[in-house]
């Protein structure tokens, strides 16, 4: 069954039922069992499971070190254009807005990955707007030509692709594919997209099936926390990920937990998900999914990072920014504020004190 | 059998050491040297894929004691493709021509792929590697890993990263009984223990890495496994030698059958 | 010319050696595999292929690993 199909059905449960009958005892028998369902994980991100947040955070811990070690992933963005034919509520690169919008030369290009490259980064992941004029095919492959000879490991963030189109990236090298589905409740995403390609709420959803099918090596989903109720979006981001790992044996699955944050526009995200409840969804996530890859971005602090680490964190983004062009000398408007602005090295620096391996290769494409 | 004469011959070389460790997963490089001597390993498992920061002045050979036998892995291999043109990239390091073949066929369970197994190691056999597969204990897998011309096979005990021990254990009994070649169990121990008791049972070796790597004192947990695991083959070999030396008693029930008939 | 050495750009002699790019880097030869363009270089081969412009060079070396 494909996974809209899957999503199709959650949408007739009544979620505020379960979530408001969860007892403790049944928060404690999901975390006492080995194997969790996606019942025993909807508990664990219940209000109920709330006051067991320690215990939890030492089971995610556990898991963690057992199937990743000590290990953190580190990796650069690299923002190559910002023209966008969406009109996305909440994203400062929505066609709407007047902001300074930029899209790299291939040399450009070049000169960005050099730059990167020399501080050590070995994976990288590159991100567009939705312009299939300025970002089309070509320029993605194009790019990808250029950034594959710096880096091991080259992924994508841009906007949904067809399968052959996939397939064409792959064989340039590709090997990540990192696409959030925003907002997994469709009368939501509809509310939030409202021009554009990226109205279709399918055809995004199922870009992973797609890229997977035609052997991308790893995908990373997940929501934008605050467009939509948070522990729902959870539990769809986690069931998500679950149905890529059953479907796609081959395939690294990743999660990522971007929470909204200040950008250019007047965007009040309806949800906030604070502090507590975003610990609650990581470990919780970490506890149903012992093998799934979490990233941390740079829209969390450096402390709030920090102290994530021992919860489920596997890959960080480091030498962050989200402008295009962030060092020419008209840098675009950028997506988002940072709220980490370590350098790599700073990073490497920290991961150590705090007792972890910043790892900056995890795998070669050129070994292929 | 002595203990004494008791070697682990794989493709010609004689080792004592029944402890096959790996050199990953270390926070600090530095140590695994005081690792590699406490755990008097004389195979020592390397790797391509990950690097933590690059120090080009840095090799983890630098680490190993001299007289080491080198056991590269395919990790990240998803197909017998894959693993084969890793294998010729370990090769090139010009460190010898062991390969340990790692195809994960699922990324949930790190399980690995049996069939892309079998294909791996019958390409690298042909192109003159001394090929030890890492496999889900299934005798048909093995039999056909045998005929490939695998040196050994490496049957797992429980899933990476679980730390279980012997979840397969009686699958790896069946091995043990009809493969000629050396068992070694890889993956999924966890405590000395789980060494112990496989090697109880007549396993040949045992490879572990994230016990001794992920534990708050390797150095003394690598000890640890070393004891283990020779306690344990000397048990297996004393119980051998009852086996062998006594011959069975007839068994009470039918001994009238022998008693002379007046 | 320029090269790109395990991703970093590097400003090479024209008509460099794979072995003369080993000593500059300061690596032993016999503990590295080297591969240009995706193509693993022999070792017998190290004193005698030269390097061309913006050819993309991976040294490669064993790390820890189980």
């Amino acid at each position: 069954m494909s996974f809209y199909k899957i999503l199709e059905k959650f949408y007739d449960f009544d979620f505020n039922k379960f979530l408001s009958s969860v007892t403790a005892g049944k928060v404690e028998a999901a975390l006492a069992k080995e194997v969790l369902t996606e019942w025993d994980f909807l508990t664990l991100l219940s209000d109920a499971a709330t006051p067991y947040l320690e215990p939890m955070a030492l089971k995610a811990k556990a898991i963690t070190r057992r199937h990743f070690g000590n290990v953190i992933t580190l990796f650069t963005p690299l923002y190559i254009s910002n023209y966008c034919e969406n009109v996305c509520a909440y994203c400062s690169f929505s066609r709407q807005h007047k902001i300074s919008r930029k899209h790299l030369t291939l040399d450009e290009i070049d000169e960005e990955a050099r730059r990167i490259s020399a501080g050590g980064i070995r994976h990288i992941l590159f991100l567009t707007g939705e312009s299939h004029l300025k970002s089309s095919i070509d320029y993605l492959l194009e790019s990808a030509r250029i950034l594959t000879r710096y880096f091991s490991s080259t992924g994508i963030e841009i906007y949904p692709l067809k399968e052959e189109e996939y397939a064409k990236l792959i064989a340039a090298g590709i090997d990540g594919l990192t696409i959030f589905q925003e907002v997994y409740n469709k009368d939501a995403y509809h509310g939030y997209h409202k021009g554009g390609p990226k109205d279709d709420f399918r055809f995004r959803l199922e870009a992973p099936d797609r890229a997977c099918a035609c052997g991308m090596r790893t995908v990373s989903v997940g929501a934008l926390l605050g467009l939509g109720q948070p522990q729902i979006e959870s539990f769809f981001t986690g069931i998500h990920a679950h149905y890529l790992q059953n479907t796609y044996p081959k395939a690294e699955v990743s999660i990522s937990f971007p929470r909204i944050r200040p950008l250019a526009g007047t965007f009040i995200p309806p949800y906030t998900i604070d502090d507590i409840h975003f610990v609650q969804t990581i470990t919780a996530t970490r506890i149903f999914l012992n093998n799934v890859g979490i990233t941390i971005s740079t829209r969390e602090s450096k402390a709030f990072r920090n102290s994530l680490l021992p919860l489920g964190v596997t890959r960080m983004s480091a030498g962050v920014s989200t402008a295009v062009g962030a060092h020419s000398s008209m840098p675009s408007t950028t997506q988002f504020e940072i709220a980490d602005c370590r350098s790599v090295d700073e990073m490497k620096s920290d991961l150590l004190h705090l007792g972890y391996q910043p790892v900056m290769q995890d795998w070669n494409s050129r070994f292929l | 059998m002595k203990s004494s004469e008791d070697v682990l011959k794989i493709a010609g070389i004689e080792v004592r050491s029944r402890l096959i460790t790996g050199s990953g997963k270390y926070r600090d490089d530095g140590i695994i040297g005081a690792v590699l001597e406490a755990a008097e390993c004389d195979i020592i498992t390397v790797a391509l894929r990950r690097i933590d920061f690059d120090n080009p002045s840095d090799n983890i050979l630098d680490n190993i004691p001299k007289g080491k036998v080198l056991l590269p892995n395919t990790s990240g291999a998803r197909t017998a493709d894959e693993a084969i043109r890793l294998a010729r990239c370990a090769r090139a390091m010009g460190c010898g021509n062991w390969i340990k073949i790692e195809v994960i066929g699922d990324q949930k369970y790190l399980l690995p792929d049996n069939t892309e197994t079998i294909k791996a190691t019958e390409a690298l056999v042909k192109e003159g590697f001394v090929v030890l597969p890492y496999m889900y204990p299934d005798l048909i897998a093995a039999r056909r890993l045998v005929d490939a011309g695998a040196s050994a096979v490496m049957p797992l005990a429980a899933p990476i990263g679980s730390n279980r021990g012997l979840t397969t254990l009686e699958f790896i009994r069946i091995l043990v009984e009809e493969i000629t070649i050396p068992v070694i169990v890889d993956a999924g121990i966890g405590r000395p223990s789980h060494a112990a008791a496989a090697m109880e049972i007549g396993v040949s070796a045992i490879l572990l890495n994230t016990a001794i790597a992920s534990s708050d004192d390797p150095v003394a947990m690598a000890c640890a496994f070393k004891w283990a695991v020779r306690a344990g083959r000397a048990a297996y070999l004393a119980g051998m030698a009852g086996v062998s030396q006594t011959a069975r008693p007839s068994s009470p029930l039918t001994g009238f059958l022998h008693e002379k008939k007046e | 010319m320029d090269i790109i050495v395990n991703g970093k750009k590097l400003p090479v002699e024209d008509g460099l050696t794979v072995g003369g790019l080993l000593d500059i880097q300061k690596i032993v030869p016999a503990r590295v595999a080297v591969e240009i363009n995706r193509s693993i270089v022999s070792r017998a081969d190290f004193d005698f292929v030269k390097l061309a412009p913006d050819d993309t060079v991976e040294i490669i070396r064993f790390v820890g690993g189980g």
